[in-house]
């Protein structure tokens, strides 16, 4: 098995134990839940949408420290961006969790969320850090039904 | 050396199994492999069992050697194959105490035999506002079939609350008791908590009241010797991979007169009699619910397992299992912030359990890494989650080819969690 190290880094752990933007927002635009099926996460997620950008972000839920710590850093990798931004920033989050292991991902565009690229080498949990992004994209969609990472 | 000597080493073995585990174990080739490097710890028995050698045996010898459909063949393959399906049969039906082997349908595990009932019988008996009586610690296989029931007929279900402890509310039963149930459904032994339901007592309550009572086996009949009648319920269902058998094989046990009134589940061949475009009679039971090619080499290995298992003494198990659990029990306690979830005093051999600030699937992959194989979700038990308010335990359930080992590898692993959190 690949270091757990590459899994649980410092920073996730960091932002399991102490997330960011985790409250409810009352005057949210839009909502959405995800459920991980598997684990049992649910997570609910807010946004403050105004023209196209992302003026607040927040979320709620219980979950394990991979997607915990994915939501957090996906809120703050967010908050003041527009939705143009965020498209192409879930995609090669996405990518970089399921291309194959020889593939380098481009974690230079990633920035801070470059961490979980320890998480493709433990294939059952890509589901964990990818569930707040899938979560996102219902909340734009503004859909009502529950995503789910089937 | 004198005689005497011998004396404290019998006296401790009397404490010790009464079985040799180490033999056991390497009847069961999968426990001899590594994980991760590191020799496999298997402790999710409760979600499948390994297989004992003799039983992957006896399905390649009937590939091998006799490989046929059943009974169809005038031929000696044919009569061979037939004979060794049809002697399984017996073997369940003497494994559980079945007063007869006609009573034994062979399905493809207790999820199905849980929907045949649903089907046939529930679908003959249950009428609009009638009452099923389920529990809060019932496996979603246990309650789906009888919603989709529920939502076919009209009829409603009823929930038998859980204590904080794992315990089935004997009182609440007795008040939902009423003359409007028609069947209570019930599990035997809880595979999220391990708790062992009293049965006799539930099914003479609901007989008091003339009620039909069907029996989940899934988690007892590997853990405990079974008896139908004892039990005194009308049907009682289990899956063979639990039991050290291959998947996809199971059975359904059902009181005859029942069985004989029921209609068939699936139609096609096998299950007739005869068949024309007027009309089409049907074959006698357990033939009538099963149409279409069985499983065969899955009945011929259940078979072997029961065989395996009667070699060893289901009492001499269930005895062996309990020690292990309480000296599980004990070893987990010991780390703090370790929280076990279901501790009532009848339990099976399964711990979940929850740390506090650390979530089960992380749990479950750091252990994972060790080397141990435990179950971490819900467990099919959403309701049983939700009475605990909880989204998920971690999940030991051990089998009688694990030793004290195995738990102190288990105990090693979780103490690794709280490294990587600390
Ligand atoms: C209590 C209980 N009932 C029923 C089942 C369903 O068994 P199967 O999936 O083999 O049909 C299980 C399996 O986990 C179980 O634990």
């Amino acid at each position: 098995m690949s270091d757990l190290r590459d899994l649980y880094q410092q920073t996730i752990l960091d932002h399991t134990r102490k997330p960011r933007n985790k409250h409810e927002m009352p005057n949210a635009t839009s909502t959405a839940d995800g459920h991980n099926r598997l684990c049992g996460d649910k997570i609910r997620l807010f946004l403050k949408l105004n023209a196209g950008v992302i003026e607040d972000i927040s979320f709620t839920g219980n979950g394990c420290a991979i997607s915990t710590a994915s939501a957090s850093m996906m809120t703050e990798a967010l908050k003041g961006k527009t939705l143009a931004d965020a498209q192409p920033l879930f995609e090669l989050f996405h990518t970089m969790l399921t291309s194959p292991l020889d593939q380098e991902p481009d974690l230079e565009a990633l920035n801070k969320l470059a961490v979980f690229s320890g998480v493709r080498e433990f294939p059952v949990r890509v589901k964990c850090a990818t569930l707040p992004w899938h979560t996102l994209q219902a909340a734009i969609k503004n859909q009502d039904a529950p995503v789910t990472t089937e | 050396m004198t005689t005497t000597t011998t004396k404290p080493a019998v006296a401790k073995a009397a404490k010790a199994p009464a079985f040799d585990s180490a033999a056991i174990r390497s009847d069961f080739p999968l426990l001899q492999t590594q994980s991760h490097g590191k020799p496999l710890v298997y402790l999710d028995n409760a979600a499948t069992s390994q297989k004992p050698q003799a039983v992957i045996a006896a399905t390649a010898r009937y590939y091998t050697n006799y490989n046929a459909n059943i009974h169809r063949g005038v031929y000696k393959l044919s009569v061979d194959a037939t004979a060794a399906y049809e002697a399984a049969r017996e073997k369940v039906a003497r494994f559980i105490n079945a007063p007869s082997a006609r009573e034994v349908v062979f399905v493809r595990g207790a999820t199905e035999a849980v929907n045949l009932v649903a089907a046939t019988w529930g679908m003959e008996n249950i009428h609009s506002g009638d009452e099923i009586i389920l529990s809060e610690m019932e496996h979603h296989s246990n309650i789906v079939p009888w919603q989709l029931l529920a939502h076919r007929t009209g009829a409603v279900i009823k929930v038998v609350s859980v204590s904080d402890g794992g315990e089935l509310s004997l009182e609440h039963y007795a008040q939902l008791l009423s003359e409007r149930t028609r069947l209570v459904a019930l599990t035997h032994v809880s595979n999220a908590l391990g708790t062992i339901n009293p049965v006799e007592r539930i099914v003479s309550m609901a007989k008091a009241r003339g009620i039909p009572v069907l029996v989940d086996g899934a988690q007892s009949v590997p853990h405990l010797a079974i008896d139908v009648q004892k039990i005194g319920c009308d049907f009682f269902v289990f899956s063979g991979h639990k039991l050290y058998a291959p998947t996809g094989i199971g059975a359904l046990w059902a009181k005859g007169a029942l069985l004989e009134k029921m209609p068939p589940y699936q139609g096609g061949g096998d299950m007739i009699s005869t068949v024309s475009f007027a009309g089409s009679t049907w074959n006698d039971i357990p033939h009538k619910f099963e149409a279409g090619t069985p499983h065969i080499s899955g009945a011929i290995g259940l078979g072997v397992a029961i065989d395996y298992l009667g070699a060893i003494g289901m009492d001499a198990i269930a005895e062996y299992e309990h020690d292990l659990l309480l000296y599980a029990t004990k070893q987990l306690m010991r780390i703090s912030g370790l929280h076990i979830i279901g501790t009532a005093p009848e339990k099976a051999a399964v711990i979940s359990f929850i740390m506090e600030n650390i979530h089960p699937h992380d749990i479950g992959t750091i252990v994972d890494g060790e080397g141990v194989a435990i179950r971490t979700g819900h467990h099919c038990c959403q309701p049983l989650m939700d009475h605990y308010n909880i989204a998920a335990t971690a999940r030991a359930s051990l089998a009688f080819y694990n030793n004290r080992e195995d738990v102190d590898r288990l105990v090693a692993a979780v103490e690794k969690v709280k490294e990587v959190f600390s």
